[in-house]
């Protein structure tokens, strides 16, 4: 299962440098204000490029917070970084899950149970901020933040090391709020599009856009499938024209390996579900990245 | 004010996987709906298939006791049981002008599952009916009546297997066959543009009291009383008054389900009880805890347990147009079972709550008055939890039953 699709270089175990946190230098047209050097969303876009650089497909893995408990939780997460993800979505359980499927719903049911709440994980996120190397994205449905009140959460959000948020119920018609309440931190507001958004919505988005782009790539909710149809390459090439920002597909994806045979490549693939189902099995996380690898 | 807003309530709060079959819906609500053919061919099922004009009846016996002309605007004589077939019958026309073969649908008590099922009977489509597990229980009888109609019930086993976990179930259904499926939504509530279309579909409720008010005592009521849940038939109800300068005198009153009463149970009375937030697409008044988390809700009648409400009724309680009320399970039935005996109907659980609130303040109405109930569905579908519930509560004993008949 090669996550390697040039083959050209093994993906590094160690460190990185220093310097992947400090600046960026690509040219961002469409970056709003407060995205550029050293923001969090622009790190975002570097750390998928480096990876790309390197012939990878960037790696994201998903993992809602608090699953399968607080304390192994807080391990995957170490696990994650130390295997040398490039980027982590950590999920925030809500109660209401409706793009989600089986897999994510019982790990939000389960964390909600366990008492796992939006100031608590960013509590816990910015305890572990400091000796973390892939950057965090926060993805969760809008409600919770907006209770916590969406200036309040930008500004803890930052503190707590979390560069970019993706919101599944938040489309670009609703999302004036708490984008402005990000922006003003750098901190992206990635966008969730799917293989149905026609172009003219594509562009909307576009317009706005940071950190990287989130492409759907079912018309249907999270969990791992078998096959893609022939609209996710349409698509893609379509996102492909209008973002120049960086493309992770994600929902329906076990591993890097699905993406080989596909028509295109996108720059990062995001695995949740079966990064859930492996930890509930009682796997690592550890592992999981090796498999991946 | 921002499309699909009602104030500063409502919008458009789903995955974008969803936005393109609702701005399609969008467009057929503005290109369809006003379409003479389409007015002409869904009065005609209203009328001959639905069983419309529904009777606004008068009751003798409780208006005399009460003081006032108590008037009942009769949902309950709609076929299927209840108001909801007003809804379906216009969004299964819709959807078949749309080009939609599949009707897929939530229901909590079964109600709103039922009148899809019957509608997409009526007009050749398909029917997907998504229902909470514990709500397949309670209500076997009415699963029975959607799978005689054709329909497939698909029992939900996430979250608080009730109904906003069916809602959750739909919509994840939807994004998946959004491409042949219309989601025929139950109530005034959820995403733009349902909140809008479902009221205008229920509207035939307040359009038709309106007149038949000034028939039979010429004037408009003074008082108009609805159930909420979700807030559709409130919506029906209410909007044709709201939106007529000649009834700004009509006072309207909606009425939540508050549950069982008892301090810190669970209710189903967001506007008086909630906070604002997003839920199943719309930004109104919810049940949440301080994380944003959805309560579960409770009360007696499962068509009113939802722990949110349409965004119009956020904004008509904020605006003061319409005042609302909380009545509990015990007043509820009790109200049912005076209904029962002295009129000869046997209302909806839902339906009795807004007829308790009437007997509970009857002396703060208008004595000589005109005060209407929008009786939305018909009792029939409750007999189990009657039979649960009133030995306790209402009619303890048969030496009491008897002695309760003859006060009245």
């Amino acid at each position: 299962m090669p996550l390697i699709l040039n083959q050209t270089e093994k993906r590094s175990r160690t460190a990185p440098s220093t310097t992947d946190r400090a600046e960026g230098s690509r040219p961002e047209q469409t970056s709003p204000p407060g995205s550029g050097q050293g923001s969090g969303a622009s790190v975002l876009t570097r750390r998928i490029e480096e990876a790309n650089a390197a012939g990878r497909v960037a790696f994201i893995p998903f993992i809602t917070a608090g699953f399968p408990t607080p304390a192994k939780f807080r391990e995957a997460l170490r696990e994650l970084d130390e295997g040398g993800a490039d980027i982590i979505e950590v999920g925030v359980p809500f109660s209401d899950p409706v793009a989600d499927g089986p897999m994510v719903q019982e790990a939000s049911r389960r964390a909600l149970a366990a008492g796992v709440g939006l100031r608590g994980i960013l509590e816990e996120l910015a305890e572990g901020a400091a000796g973390r190397k892939a950057p965090l994205v926060l993805m969760g449905y809008y409600n919770p933040f907006l209770r916590y009140g969406l200036e309040r959460f930008a500004r803890d959000a930052a503190a707590a090391g979390v560069s970019g948020c993706i919101v599944p119920d938040l489309p670009v018609d609703e999302d004036g709020p708490l984008r402005a309440a990000l922006e003003a931190q750098g901190t992206a507001l990635i966008p969730l599009v799917g293989v149905n958004t026609p172009v003219e919505r594509m562009r909307a988005y576009a317009r706005r856009a940071a950190g990287y782009v989130y492409l759907v790539s079912v018309l249907g909710v999270t969990g791992e499938r078998s096959a893609f149809a022939d609209e996710l390459a349409e698509a893609f090439t379509r996102a492909r024209s209008v973002f120049s920002l960086p493309l992770a597909v994600g929902f329906g994806f076990s591993g890097p390996a699905q993406l080989e045979g596909m028509p295109f490549r996108p720059q990062a693939v995001v695995v949740g579900s079966a990064l859930l189902r492996f930890l509930d099995a009682g796997g690592s996380a550890a592992d999981f990245m090796r498999r991946c690898a | 004010m921002k499309k699909g807003y009602f104030g500063e309530f409502g919008g458009c709060f789903v995955p974008e996987l969803l936005m393109p079959p609702l701005l399609e819906l969008e467009q057929a609500c503005t290109d369809i709906l006003p379409d003479k053919a389409f007015r002409t061919e869904l009065d005609g099922l209203l009328r001959g298939y639905a069983g419309r004009e529904t009777p606004l009846t008068l009751c003798p016996t409780l208006s005399r006791e009460l003081g006032f002309n108590l008037y009942l605007k009769r949902e309950d004589l709609l076929h299927t049981g209840a108001h909801k077939l007003n809804n379906t019958l216009g969004q299964a026309l819709l959807a078949e002008r749309m080009g939609k073969s599949v009707l897929a649908a939530e229901t909590g008590a079964g109600q709103h599952g039922v009148a899809t099922a019957a509608a997409a009977a009526r007009l050749g489509l398909s029917c997907v009916v998504f229902m909470g597990e514990e709500d397949t229980r309670r209500q076997a009888a009415n699963v029975m009546r959607m799978r005689l109609l054709g329909a497939e019930v698909r029992p939900v086993a996430s979250g608080t297997r009730t109904l906003k976990d069916a809602i959750n179930e739909a919509l994840r259904f939807w994004i998946a066959e959004q491409r042949t499926t219309h989601y025929c939504f139950g109530t005034a509530a959820g995403p733009h543009p349902f909140p809008t279309l479902v009221r205008d579909l229920q509207s035939v409720i307040g359009e038709e009291t309106k007149v038949q008010c000034r028939s039979a005592f010429g004037a408009l009521p003074d008082v108009v009383v609805a159930c909420v849940g979700g807030g559709s038939n409130a919506a029906g109800m209410f909007y044709p008054f709201v939106a007529d300068p000649e009834a700004d005198a009509v006072r309207l009153a909606g009425i939540e389900a508050g549950g069982t009463g008892e301090p810190g149970c669970y209710t189903s009375a967001p506007l008086n009880l909630g906070s604002p937030g997003v839920l199943h697409g719309q930004y109104s008044m919810l049940l949440q805890d301080a994380d944003g988390q959805i309560l579960p809700s409770h009360s007696v009648s499962a068509g009113l347990d939802y722990p949110g409400v349409g965004p119009e009724h956020a904004w008509f309680h904020k605006t003061g147009r319409v005042e609302y009320h909380v009545v509990v399970d015990a007043e509820a039935l009790h109200a049912f079972a005076r209904l029962c005996r002295s009129e000869g109907i046997i209302p909806a659980l839902e339906s009795s709550h807004a007829l308790a609130w009437v007997l509970e303040n009857a002396e703060a109405l208008p004595a000589g008055g005109n005060v209407v109930v929008s009786l939305s569905g018909r009792g029939d579908k409750d007999m189990d939890i009657i039979r649960e519930h009133m030995p306790d509560l209402c009619l303890p004993a048969r030496a009491a039953e008897k002695e309760a008949v003859q006060c009245l």
